[in-house]
C-alpha cells in the first residue's frame, strides 16, 4: 500500500483512516516520502511542516486508538495551504522578502476549521508574490513547474497548491482565487479548482489582495473531493463582515449521472481571437459531453465581458494598494537596515520587500484612487461591475450554468511572457468576470492539447455552488481526463 | 494614456515607493501601456449606472461590544523589527 | 484696528466613545493600560485580519448625533482614508467620507452678556483612532526615534465638524465646553481633554467686518486644552491681520500650536497636503438605518442640558447664564435639584449664587471633578438657616463654607466649635463701640470733620474685636450712636 498512498483520494485517505485500515502516520510518512521525491524537480512548497504534520497524525492516531469517533470529513488527509493563509506557528511569507520569516500568531477560519475537521496540515506552497499573478514567476524565492512539463509555467497564483495536487504530493490543497487564482493553475496543471461564491468561506486570516474578490477554495483531482474541502472551510464566520453568514447545503453525490432538465449557456465572447485551437476544441468537445448528458446547452452572448477586464485591472490594484499599505516595516517583516527618518524607512522597505509585479499593481492602483482620478477610474471600473453583475444576473434567468474554456491558452513557457505584463492579464479573461460578479466556478480538466493539460470552466449563479458541483461531477462521471497523472520524468509527459 | 515620469514620481511618493531611475522609465511604460488598455471600459455608458462596492447584499454586520482577549505582548513584540520599553520602535518622524 | 475684521472659525473634535472594546474588534478601550496589551492582528493591522463593526459604537455615534440635532444619515457606510504614518497600522484609517453617519445639526450657547447663538453642526462621523507615540520632548520632529504604543489604535471616534459659525476665542470657548457637556450628559464619552478623549483642530481665518466672502483659512493642530483654543485662536487671528494689513496674502497651511511658546507653526502647506484617496470600505457593508432604530435610540438619550437650562429658568428663575453654569454639568445641576428641595424654591437664587461663585471656584483651586462636590446640598442649605435665623452673619457664612469644605462638617457644628455665632446683642455693641471711639481720639477727630471712612473705620474695630461675628447694620448703627454721644459730651 505504501507506494500508492499518495496517489489515493481525500475521500479514501479518510474511510481509510476511520476504518483503521491505514493510521494517519503512514499517510503522513507516504506523502512526505513523495515530496521528498518530487520537490526538486516541481519546487511547489516554501515550506514542508514534516515534524508539525507527524506530532498532527500521531495525535489523530491516538484519538481512533483510544475509542474516539468524533472525526470530521478530512480527518487523516494531508492538505497543503497556500502561503498567504495564515497559520498560527508556521512561517507564511506570501512568496515575498516582505514577510519573509514572518510566523503568524494566529490561524486564519479555514485553518481552524481544517484542523478541526482532522486535516493534516503538509506545509505552505509556493504562489505569486501576494497572489499577484497568473504564472507563479513572481514569488521571491523559486519557480514551481508546471509537473506536465517542467519547463513551463503552472499557472498562477495558486501555482504551488496546484502543482502539489497535480504531482501527486498532496491529494488537496487550498488556494485563493481573485481573478482566476485557483482556476486557471487547475487548468493549466489538469487538476480541479473551485472558486466558491463570494462570501461562503471566510477571509478572516487570508492575507488581502483585493479585498472584494478574493476568496479561498479547494484544489483536488476530482470534484468529490473538492467539495469535501469545500464543505468544511465554508460556513459562517463572525470576524468577516464580508461573510454570508451561510452554510452550503450538502453535496450529495451518487446516481447515475444526468444533466436532464439542466439549461447551460455557452458565451460566445469567451471563444474570442486569443483562445488555442486545441483548447477550442477540447472544449467544444466537452459540451457535446455535457449534451449526452441531458443538459440543454445554448449559445449566449455577454457584451460586457472585455470590459470585465480593464475594470479588474483598476479595481484589484487600487484594493490592494491599500491592503498592502501595512507594510511598512514598523510591526512585523522586513524593515531596511538605513534610513533618512520615517518616510524614508518605509520607501526603502517597501522598495526593498515588494517585487516588480507587486510595485506595478500598487502603482496603479494609487493611480487610479488619486485626486483628479478617482471617478475616471475607480468609480467607473466599480460602475462596469455593476453592468458586468447584471449582466450575468440576466443570463441566470435563463440559464442554471454558463460553460466556458477557464483560460484559452494552455501553460506557456517558462519566461515567456514575464516581458509583457499586459499579456498576462489579458490571459485572464474567462476567469476575471467571475470575481466581479461573486459567483462560483469550478474548472474540471477537459483533455489535453500538444500535451498540455485543457481546463472547462462551469460559472453557476451566487450560492448554488453545490448544485454547481453536481454538474461537474456529473462531468467526471462519464470522462476520464482527471485520472491522468504526470510521471514526471525529467521533461514531462503523460501518464494514462 | 501616457503617463509622464513625473506623475510616476508623484504616485510613487503616495505609495511609498523607492524606485530607481531605470525602474521610473520601465513603470511609466508598462504603466501607461495598461492604463491604455483599461480605458477601454470608457466605452461603455455607465450614466446613471450605480457602482458595485459589495457584491453580497449585506447589511448592518455588528458585534457586541464584549472584550475578548488581546494577544499577549510578548508575541506582539517578538517580530518587530525594532522594539524598545514595550514600544515598537521607529526611525525619526519628518513630517511627510 | 481689530474691529475692521472679523474671524470666522470652524472646529473639528475628535471624541473618544467610552465603549468596551475598540472599534474594529474586541480589544479593550482602556485609557492607561501598560503599552501594546490591548492590541490584537485587526487593530495591529496584521496580515489577513478584518475589521466588524461594534454595535455599541454605532449606537453612540448616533445617540451623539441626536443629542446634537442632527440629522441621521439612513444609509452609511464607511470608507478609508490612505496615508502613511507610523500610529497608523494599516496606513489607512477607516472613517467616513460622503454618508457620514449624522449631519445638520447644531449647538446654541449662552454667551456672558446673555444672548445666544447657533453654531451649526456640519456632520459627525464615526472613525478609528490611532496609536500614541512617544518621544523625547514636545516636538516630534526633534526627536531622534519614537516609540509607538498601539493600545489606542482602533478605539472608536467620532469627529464632530462645525460650519465656519464661530466669531470669536470666547464663542470658540463656550461652544466647547457646551459640546463637551452635551456629549457627557449623553454618556457616550467620558470627555477628558487632559486623557485625550477629547481632542480639536482649528480653521480660522479672517475677513473685512461686513465682507461675506471668506478669507484664506489656515488650519490649526495640537490644541490641547479648551485655554489653549482660546489662546491659539488669539494668536492666529493677530498673525493673519499682521499679514493683511502689510498687503500680504494668508498661505492656506496646516499648523502646529505651540503652547508653551504661545505660537503657531508652519507643519505642512496646501501643496503638501495629503492626497487621501479615499475609496468605499471594501471589508465592512453599509449601515442601514430605520427610523424605529433611531426612535429606540432617541429614548435613550437622557435630559439634555438645554431642556435642564430651560427648566432651572422656568421653574426657578435662574439668569441664562447662571443656569447654564449649572445645567453644563449633570452633577451641578442634581446637586442644585436637592438644594432646592431642601430648602425651598424661594432660596433658588441664592443657592446658584452660593454654588457658582463659592463653590465652584473652591472646586477649580482645588482642581476638583463635578463627581467629587465637597459640600453637600444638606451642608449648604443648613448654613443658609443660619443665616436666615441671624445666628452668622453673610459674611461669616463665607468662612464657615469654607471651614465645612475642609472638615465635611455641617454648618451648626462649625459654628458651635468655632464660635462664630453672631454678636448681635446691642448692650454689648454699645460698650465695645464706646471703648473704640474712646481709645482713638485721632480718628473720632476725622470723624468729627466729616470724613465719612471714619466710621467705617470704628465699624471695622468693632469687627476686628468680635472676630467678624458683629452684625455689620448692628454695629454701624451703635457706632453712629457712640460717636454721637462722645461728641455730645463735649
Amino acid at each position: 500500500m505504501a507506494g500508492i498512498i499518495h496517489k489515493l483520494s481525500a475521500a479514501r485517505l479518510n474511510r481509510l483512516f476511520l476504518g483503521g485500515e491505514l493510521s494517519a502516520v503512514e499517510i503522513t510518512e507516504s506523502v512526505l516520502s513523495r515530496i521528498a521525491e518530487v520537490e526538486p524537480a516541481v519546487g511547489a512548497f516554501l515550506t514542508v511542516t514534516a515534524e508539525h504534520a507527524l506530532d498532527r497524525a500521531r495525535k489523530l492516531d491516538a484519538r481512533r486508538k483510544a475509542g474516539d469517533t468524533e472525526f470530521g470529513p478530512l480527518a487523516g488527509v494531508p492538505i497543503a495551504l497556500k502561503d498567504n493563509i495564515c497559520t498560527c506557528g508556521i512561517e507564511t511569507n506570501c512568496a515575498s522578502r516582505m514577510l519573509k520569516g514572518w510566523v503568524p500568531p494566529y490561524d486564519a477560519t479555514v485553518v481552524e476549521r481544517l484542523r478541526a475537521s482532522g486535516a493534516i496540515i503538509i506545509g505552505k506552497t509556493n504562489m505569486d508574490e501576494f497572489a499577484m499573478g497568473s504564472s507563479g514567476e513572481t514569488s521571491a524565492f523559486h519557480v514551481t513547474r508546471n509537473p506536465w512539463d517542467l519547463d513551463r509555467i503552472p499557472g498562477g497564483s495558486s501555482s504551488g497548491s496546484a502543482a502539489a495536487v497535480a504531482a501527486e504530493e498532496v491529494p488537496v490543497a487550498l488556494g485563493t482565487d481573485t481573478g482566476g487564482s485557483i482556476r486557471q493553475p487547475a487548468a493549466l496543471t489538469g487538476v480541479v479548482g473551485m472558486k466558491p461564491t463570494y462570501g461562503y468561506v471566510s477571509r478572516y486570516g487570508v492575507v488581502a489582495f483585493a479585498s472584494s474578490l478574493d476568496q479561498v477554495g479547494p484544489i483536488g483531482h476530482d470534484v468529490e473531493d473538492v467539495a469535501r474541502v469545500f464543505q468544511v472551510i465554508a460556513g459562517p464566520d463572525r470576524r468577516d463582515s464580508t461573510n454570508a453568514g451561510r452554510t452550503p447545503p450538502e453535496v450529495k453525490f451518487g446516481g447515475e449521472p444526468s444533466l436532464k432538465g439542466v439549461r447551460l449557456g455557452i458565451p460566445r465572447e469567451y471563444f474570442g481571437s486569443g483562445i488555442e485551437d486545441g483548447v477550442k476544441a477540447r472544449i467544444e468537445e466537452a459540451i457535446r459531453q455535457l449534451e449526452d448528458l441531458g443538459a440543454a446547452v445554448e449559445e449566449c452572448s455577454l457584451p460586457t465581458t472585455e470590459y470585465a477586464l480593464s475594470a479588474y485591472y483598476i479595481i484589484a490594484p487600487a484594493e490592494a494598494s491599500a491592503n498592502l499599505a501595512r507594510f511598512d516595516g514598523v510591526r512585523y517583516g522586513h524593515r531596511t537596515a538605513q534610513a533618512n527618518g520615517l518616510h524614508d524607512m518605509y520607501s526603502k522597505t517597501r522598495a526593498e520587500g515588494f517585487g516588480p509585479e507587486v510595485k506595478r499593481r500598487i502603482m496603479i492602483g494609487t493611480y487610479a484612487l488619486s485626486s483628479g482620478y478617482y471617478d475616471a477610474y475607480y468609480k467607473k471600473a466599480q460602475q462596469v461591475r455593476t453592468l458586468v453583475l447584471q449582466e450575468f444576473q440576466r443570463a441566470f434567468e435563463r440559464f442554471d450554468a454558463l460553460v466556458t474554456p477557464t483560460t484559452p491558452v494552455t501553460a506557456w513557457r517558462l519566461g515567456e511572457k514575464l516581458d509583457d505584463p499586459l499579456s498576462m492579464y489579458l490571459a485572464d479573461i474567462c476567469t476575471i468576470p467571475v470575481n466581479l460578479a461573486g459567483l462560483p466556478a469550478v474548472s474540471v480538466p477537459c483533455g489535453f492539447a500538444d500535451g498540455l493539460p485543457v481546463g472547462l470552466q462551469l460559472i453557476g449563479k451566487h450560492f448554488a455552488d453545490t448544485q454547481l458541483l453536481q454538474i461537474a461531477w456529473a462531468y467526471q462521471k462519464v470522462t476520464k481526463h482527471h485520472e491522468a497523472r504526470p510521471n514526471l520524468a525529467p521533461k514531462g509527459g503523460r501518464q494514462a | 494614456m501616457a503617463l509622464t515620469i513625473s506623475e510616476v514620481e508623484h504616485v510613487a511618493r503616495l505609495a511609498r515607493l523607492s524606485l530607481s531611475e531605470e525602474e521610473k522609465a520601465s513603470m511609466t511604460a508598462q504603466l501607461s501601456r495598461i492604463l491604455e488598455h483599461v480605458a477601454r471600459m470608457n466605452q461603455l455608458d455607465v450614466a446613471g449606472v450605480p457602482p458595485t462596492y459589495h457584491v453580497t447584499p449585506l447589511q448592518n454586520v455588528l458585534r457586541p461590544d464584549k472584550p475578548q482577549p488581546s494577544l499577549a505582548r510578548e508575541t506582539v513584540l517578538a517580530q518587530a523589527p525594532q522594539a524598545e520599553a514595550g514600544c515598537f520602535k521607529v526611525p525619526k518622524i519628518t513630517e511627510g | 484696528m481689530s474691529e475692521r475684521w472679523e474671524t470666522v472659525i470652524g472646529l473639528e473634535v475628535h471624541v473618544e466613545l467610552s465603549t468596551e472594546t475598540k472599534v474594529w474588534c474586541s480589544c479593550k478601550n482602556e485609557f492607561g493600560a501598560e503599552p501594546n496589551t490591548n492590541v490584537c492582528p485587526v487593530c495591529l493591522a496584521l496580515p489577513g485580519s478584518l475589521p466588524v463593526l461594534n454595535a455599541q459604537a454605532l449606537e453612540y455615534a448616533i445617540r451623539a448625533g441626536l443629542a446634537l440635532n442632527c440629522k441621521i444619515q439612513r444609509y452609511s457606510k464607511f470608507d478609508r482614508k490612505n496615508y502613511f504614518y507610523a500610529d497608523l497600522p494599516a496606513g489607512y484609517q477607516i472613517s467616513q467620507y460622503d454618508l457620514p453617519l449624522c449631519y445638520d445639526g447644531y449647538v446654541d450657547i449662552t454667551k456672558k452678556d446673555g444672548t445666544t447663538r447657533r453654531i451649526r453642526i456640519k456632520r459627525i462621523h464615526l472613525e478609528n483612532d490611532a496609536g500614541k507615540l512617544l518621544h523625547a520632548g514636545d516636538d516630534v520632529t526633534a526627536a531622534d526615534y519614537s516609540l509607538v504604543d498601539f493600545n489606542r489604535a482602533g478605539v472608536p471616534l467620532i469627529e464632530i465638524v462645525t460650519e465656519p459659525d464661530i466669531r470669536s476665542a470666547e464663542e470658540a470657548g463656550l461652544f466647547l465646553q457646551k459640546l463637551r457637556s452635551i456629549i457627557k450628559y449623553s454618556g457616550v464619552s467620558d470627555v477628558k481633554m487632559e486623557e485625550g478623549s477629547m481632542r480639536c483642530d482649528v480653521n480660522i481665518s479672517v475677513r473685512p467686518a461686513g465682507s461675506s466672502e471668506f478669507g484664506v483659512r489656515s488650519e490649526l493642530k495640537n490644541v490641547n486644552s479648551f485655554s489653549a483654543v482660546v489662546r491659539a485662536i488669539e494668536y492666529e487671528r493677530k498673525r493673519h491681520i499682521a499679514i493683511l494689513e502689510e498687503g500680504g496674502q494668508v498661505e492656506q497651511e496646516t499648523r502646529s500650536w505651540r503652547d508653551a511658546q504661545g505660537i503657531s507653526v508652519l507643519l505642512r502647506s496646501k501643496e503638501d497636503a495629503e492626497d487621501y484617496r479615499y475609496f468605499p470600505e471594501p471589508d465592512l457593508p453599509p449601515v442601514v438605518i430605520s427610523d424605529a432604530d433611531i426612535e429606540r435610540v432617541r429614548a435613550a438619550l437622557p435630559e439634555l442640558p438645554d431642556a435642564v437650562m430651560a427648566r432651572l429658568m422656568n421653574d426657578y428663575g435662574l439668569s441664562a447664564y447662571d443656569a447654564s453654569i449649572i445645567a453644563s454639568e449633570r452633577e451641578f445641576a442634581q446637586w442644585f435639584l436637592q438644594a432646592v428641595e431642601l430648602a425651598g424654591g424661594g432660596q433658588a437664587k441664592t443657592i446658584a449664587n452660593w454654588q457658582i461663585n463659592e463653590l465652584n471656584r473652591v472646586m477649580n483651586e482645588k482642581g476638583l471633578g463635578p463627581e467629587q462636590i465637597p459640600v453637600t446640598p444638606e451642608q449648604l442649605v443648613g448654613m443658609l438657616q443660619l443665616i436666615d435665623k441671624g445666628t452668622i452673619t453673610g459674611k461669616i457664612a463665607k468662612t464657615v463654607f469654607e471651614k465645612m469644605v475642609e472638615t465635611g462638617k455641617d454648618a451648626e457644628t462649625i459654628v458651635k466649635e468655632e464660635g462664630l455665632t453672631q454678636v448681635a446683642d446691642e448692650g454689648e455693641l454699645l460698650a465695645i463701640a464706646r471703648e473704640v471711639v474712646a481709645a482713638n481720639p485721632k480718628v473720632f477727630e476725622d470723624w468729627k470733620a466729616g470724613k465719612q471712612s471714619a466710621a467705617q473705620w470704628f465699624v471695622g474695630q468693632i469687627m476686628k474685636r468680635t472676630r467678624g461675628r458683629a452684625n455689620p447694620q448692628l454695629a454701624l448703627k451703635l457706632v453712629t450712636q457712640a460717636l454721637e454721644e462722645q461728641a455730645a459730651k463735649e
